[in-house]
């Protein structure tokens, strides 16, 4: 306990030093008996060069901000409070949709995940919300008893329990913050569409960044694999002799990769299946299909290639399936429900290919 | 975009709801709607059983079995014999 309050202390002698040094902060102002750091509106380069860097998951774990309260513009007592997580992408978008307004940002500790994320692990919940508020002195601070949340964080937290504890009430904002200016210009009223979750197809291009180099290492495994296998023959183990005639199952290897992780997810609507797992692997044949289609296969025996398609469709369909994590709208019943099939039939592919491609040698 | 039908673990008490119209606020796919005063679910195969609804339900009739859909978090799962949770890809869901 002691421990959060003081890393919450934000507004009196707390721990700074991550503070002076953020370019995004400028100077602080005066709250009940101290003062509180202020922030800039407009993200700068090294903003928009950290949120790429996070697409691309380089160095991610370490996107957080310190948990506390920030002033916007010239906020005081009459200001709203909003409140969000502390993952530095989900703090750069609300103090950006707050520019050339006056207002208070509570951060709350999230172990730097987003809101979404975090609400549905209970961080970004209903105990974290009440601490935060009782440890910075947030009922001193401001006039009103108000609490904008956004919507996403509504899986964590239970708004009238909030009330019975804090006095606060709690108004959930829209789904995305770049609506949030047009919310609160109409005294806090969402539309429909604010309500609303979307996955675009500019959504999931955003996120296959993510899907291709979480799974790339395991595809460079399976090729270094590959390369390495295919030196076997009948006849005994020839290196020399590897590289190319690996060259085909490297690029099915590859394809499938990028079949699986790529245009599974991108294309995710236009697959007339509503398994992941499913459409993965539609991916997956088509992109064989394709590899074959311009001779990838031509020098394989019937065998071989029933193997690699069998291992290209287990993969690409694996891959995709993982995307249910990335997608707003797949339920825990309904994954479990399509990984019961989908898994066990994704090894038999993969495992049988392997002892396809056994028997190849012997035959 | 639609996923898997008849899946979802859903149930609203309809005698319990006093229409105070959280459900709706919160649901971030439209399942809800408001019919003779009080909560109807419209769209049930579009809940992805997040739990807002559950949660803010100041009457306390709505129940959902609550979690992530993620394929990763249920092989991460079963592999350490945790819960399911989603922290793998902290960014992917992240957004203005
Ligand atoms: S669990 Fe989530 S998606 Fe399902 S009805 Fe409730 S709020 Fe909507
Ligand atoms: S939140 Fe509960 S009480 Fe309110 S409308 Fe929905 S079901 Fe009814």
């Amino acid at each position: 306990m002691d421990d959060m309050a003081e890393k919450l202390d934000c507004c009196s002698n707390g721990p700074v030093d991550e503070h002076s040094s953020a370019p995004w902060l400028i100077g602080s102002i005066p709250s009940g008996q101290d003062s509180c750091p202020r922030v800039a509106t407009r993200l700068t380069w090294a903003d928009t060069l950290g949120r790429w860097k996070v697409r691309w998951a380089l160095g991610r774990d370490r996107y957080t901000v310190q948990p506390g309260l920030y002033a916007v513009g010239e906020a005081d007592s009459d200001s709203l409070v909003f409140v969000t997580a502390n993952y530095k992408m989900s703090f750069d978008c609300l103090r950006s949709a707050l520019h050339n307004r006056n207002a208070w940002i509570l951060v709350l500790d999230t172990a730097g995940i987003n809101v979404w994320c975090a609400a549905g692990k209970r961080t970004f919940g209903t105990d974290n919300l009440v601490d935060s508020v009782a440890n910075i002195n947030l009922a001193e601070r401001v006039n009103h008893r108000k609490l904008i949340l956004p919507q996403l964080g509504a899986s964590g937290i239970s708004a009238h329990i909030v009330s019975q504890r804090t006095g606060f009430k709690i108004v959930y904002g829209p789904v995305r913050s770049v609506d949030l200016p047009a919310f609160l210009d109409s005294s806090m009223k969402a539309t429909p569409q604010m309500r609303k979750v979307e996955f675009g197809m500019l959504d999931r291009l955003r996120l296959t960044p993510v899907e291709l180099v979480i799974s790339i290492k395991y595809i460079l495994f399976a090729m270094l694999v590959a390369l390495v296998a295919s030196g076997v023959s009948r006849t005994g183990y020839d290196l020399h002799a590897a590289p190319s005639r690996a060259l085909p199952a490297l690029t099915i290897l590859l394809s499938s990769w990028l079949a699986g992780a790529f245009f599974g997810p991108v294309l995710l609507p236009f697959f007339p299946v509503r398994s992941f797992a499913a459409k993965g692997a539609i991916a997956g044949l088509l992109a064989f299909a394709l590899a074959a289609g311009v001779g990838i296969t031509q020098k394989m025996t019937s065998i071989e290639t029933c193997a690699w398609a069998a291992i290209a469709i287990s993969i690409a369909s694996f891959l995709t399936m993982n995307f249910t994590g990335a997608s707003t709208f797949t339920s825990p019943s309904g994954v479990r429900k399509e990984m019961r099939v989908a898994v066990p039939a994704q090894i038999v592919g993969i495992l049988g290919g392997i002892v396809l491609l056994i028997i190849n040698l012997f035959t | 975009m639609k996923y898997l039908k008849n899946v979802t673990t859903l149930k609203l008490d309809r005698d319990k709801c006093i229409g105070c119209g959280m459900c709706m606020t919160v649901c971030p796919h439209a399942v809800f709607v408001l019919r003779e005063k009080k909560a109807d679910i419209t769209d049930r195969d579009a809940c992805m059983e997040c739990g807002a609804c559950a949660g803010n339900c100041p009457a306390d009739a709505i129940a959902v079995e609550a979690g992530v859909g993620c394929a990763t978090a249920f092989i991460v799962g079963a592999i350490t014999g945790t819960e399911p949770t989603c922290d793998c890809a902290k960014g992917s869901k992240s957004r203005c």
